[in-house]
């Protein structure tokens, strides 16, 4: 793994990705639900090929931050460069084309298609014939359906899913849901992979297999991946830099290490503790 | 799974129209040989036009998971095109005939887009209340545009007579054909993927770089133009239009049919708009208080389906004779899985 740097803007970077510019930076990002506000002051910046990590206790505005990136929510304040492009006046479709895929935490996928479908949904981007080629199912047709499959199977296969291909994505087990969930964001070819509570619901050994498929997927594609983790052994076990946030409000940022160690993080855990 | 036999594209076309084909000589034989009275005639064709429309309907409803009531308008639009096109046209014909039918979808198609934009902004109840709106202002405006505007164009309450009489077991046979080609091509495509994934899941599609706005359109104007298409064979059918013939219980009928074949599933269109095309004239030959009771029938008919196959009666399964064959091919080493296949869609 590579050092941590510390950065002007109290963020801290891997050392490879110091030269090259962030691939997300977030300024005093902020929303209000009426008089509730979810996220205040949300300051933070990601490394090209970080693995970076949020967490925090329940409802302290983690999923909240991601629809916020992903334009699900339009920020009331503060504003959001992806790969140094301003991404206010973006929606949720056009964030997508800019690079940002991401899961959900309570799965989204297309339940009544087919594993397949899935996955060729997430590349639809990057095919480009024509309806009049469709309907008249002209060579291009043919040519970018076989292409997106063979890319649609391959992708299937970081998780050893490719003989799923056919089967109906709602009837999968709990955890392959999850797992394509993922595969259909990477379709997408994000340069940023926003995974929600990847790990809920899974197993310790799944866990711990998904633990290294997020890594092979960073180190293949040579994206940054953020993800949402309760699960603590995965959080400080991969992520590098990691952000707390508790009521709206990052309260601590750093290494696994660092954050470990935080008298703050410690208190918003253990206070969660004491009042559950 | 790799080791299953494959037919191969070319071959599955050629099946496909081999039987088409087989269909197609086996009617002209039939109709010409006397078999087929003028009375069946008459309900073959019915039947065709209702197949347009529902399968057409399916699109918005099925595909895209909408609920639009003014499907019958859109087909009074279709209708009246072609039959004021048809009775003005210097042509004559066939090439007249098939210009109608264009000039219908296209005609159609633009009512789809302008009811679609704004309608597609809204959702559920509300995007039915509005095209139920749309549906009753094209049946009004065709009752009084000429009396308000001193036109001689719709004929009004007394309706548009005298339009040409083109309609054929042929024709409507390969608007049939090529109905349900379009449509499945187009389903089977990555602009079909996009429209039944805004169906399954409005915010996962447009997380997956999916442009919602622009693919609810498309099936829309999809829909709407076939079901032009239907009203000008209609049209061209009756040899006379009257505005009442496109009122709000055609759209709730053609919708039944769509729900009780299965929303998403066109073999499932295909077959309650037969079956519900021709149960109507099976009651009147009974007698004519049974019939009736036609729309009694089909709500209690609904309601069974409803409580013992909620998802209609093929589900969203798409029937596919050469995946049958397949099927039966690779019968010996299937091996079944735990889990169903998705949506039938296996190319
Ligand atoms: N659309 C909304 N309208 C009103 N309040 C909202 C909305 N979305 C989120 N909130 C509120 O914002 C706060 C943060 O919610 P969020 O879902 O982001 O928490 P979280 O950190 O993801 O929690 P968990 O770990 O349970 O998933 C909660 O108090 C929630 O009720
Ligand atoms: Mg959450």
């Amino acid at each position: 793994m590579s050092k941590m740097v510390p950065m002007p803007s109290h963020s801290i970077l891997p050392q490879r990705d110091v030269d090259k510019t962030p691939i997300l930076e977030a300024r005093l990002l902020g929303i209000d639900f009426g008089g509730l506000t979810a996220v205040d002051n949300f300051t933070l910046t990601i490394g090209r090929t970080e693995i970076a990590g949020l967490i925090g206790p329940n409802g302290a505005g983690k999923t909240t931050v991601f629809n916020l990136l992903t334009k699900v929510y339009q920020p009331t304040r503060g504003t959001i460069l992806l790969d140094t492009k301003d991404t206010s006046g973006m929606n949720t479709i056009q964030v997508n084309r800019a690079g940002i895929a991401r899961t959900f935490q309570n799965i989204r996928l297309f339940k009544n298609l087919s594993v397949l479908d899935n996955v060729l949904i997430g590349i639809h981007n990057s095919m480009d014939y024509p309806l009049v080629t469709s309907v008249l199912r002209l060579p291009q047709y043919w040519k970018q359906e076989q292409e997106a499959k063979e890319k649609a199977l391959k992708l299937l296969s970081i998780f050893q899913m490719q003989d799923l291909a056919k089967y109906q994505a709602g009837a999968l087990p709990y955890g392959a849901q999850r797992r394509l969930e993922i595969v259909r964001a990477l379709a997408t070819n994000p340069k940023l992979l926003l995974l929600d509570e990847p790990a809920a619901g899974m197993n310790p050994s799944e866990t711990a297999e998904l633990m290294e498929n997020i890594r092979q997927i960073r180190d293949t594609f040579q994206i940054a991946i953020m993800l949402i983790e309760h699960d603590m052994n995965l959080v400080m076990g991969i992520c590098e830099g990691i952000a707390v946030l508790n009521y709206g409000r990052i309260i601590a940022k750093g290494t696994p290490e660092e954050i470990q160690e935080n008298p703050a993080v410690i208190e918003a855990y253990l206070g969660k503790r004491k009042e559950g | 799974m790799n080791q299953e036999k494959q037919i191969p594209m070319p071959v599955r076309y050629l099946i496909n129209i081999a039987l088409l084909a087989i269909c197609l000589v086996a009617g002209n034989l039939l109709i010409s040989g006397g078999f087929i009275s003028s009375y069946y005639q008459k309900i073959l064709l019915q039947v065709g036009i209702y197949i347009i429309a529902a399968v057409s309907l399916n699109v918005a409803t099925g595909y895209l998971g909408q609920l639009p009531l003014g499907h019958a308008g859109f087909m009074a639009v279709g209708g009246y095109t072609a039959g004021i096109f048809l009775k003005a046209c210097p042509l004559t014909g066939i090439p007249a005939f098939i210009l109608s039918l264009v000039l219908a979808g296209i005609v159609a198609g633009i009512f789809g887009i302008i009811i679609g934009i704004p309608a597609l902004r809204l959702k559920g109840d509300y995007l039915a209340i509005i095209t139920l709106g749309f549906g009753e202002i094209i049946r009004v405006i065709l009752l009084n545009i000429d009396n308000v505007l001193g036109f001689k164009l719709t004929g009004g309450a007394g309706g548009l007579m005298g339009i040409p009489k083109y309609t054929s077991f042929n024709s409507v046979f390969l608007c049939v054909v090529i109905t349900c080609f379009v449509i499945h091509t187009l389903i089977k495509s990555r602009h079909g993927r996009a429209i039944l994934s805004i169906r399954e899941n409005e915010i996962a599609a447009e997380s997956c770089g999916i442009n919602t706005t622009y693919y609810k359109t498309m099936a829309f104007v999809v829909s709407a133009f076939f079901a032009g298409v239907s009203g000008a064979l209609f049209a061209s059918y009756l040899g006379i239009l009257v505005p009442g013939d496109f009122g709000f219980m055609k759209s709730i009928e053609i919708l039944v049919m769509v729900v009780l074949g299965g929303m998403g599933s066109m073999i499932g269109s295909v077959i309650a708009a037969t079956v519900l095309t021709i149960v109507p004239f099976l009651l009147q030959s009974i007698s004519q208080t049974v019939a009736d009771y036609r729309m009694v029938i089909y709500s209690v008919l609904l309601i069974v389906v409803m409580i013992f196959k909620p998802s209609g009666l093929m589900g969203t399964y798409d029937f596919s004779l050469t995946s049958l064959i397949q099927r039966l091919i690779n019968l010996p080493s299937v091996h079944e899985g735990v889990a169903k296949k998705g949506d039938g869609r296996n190319e």
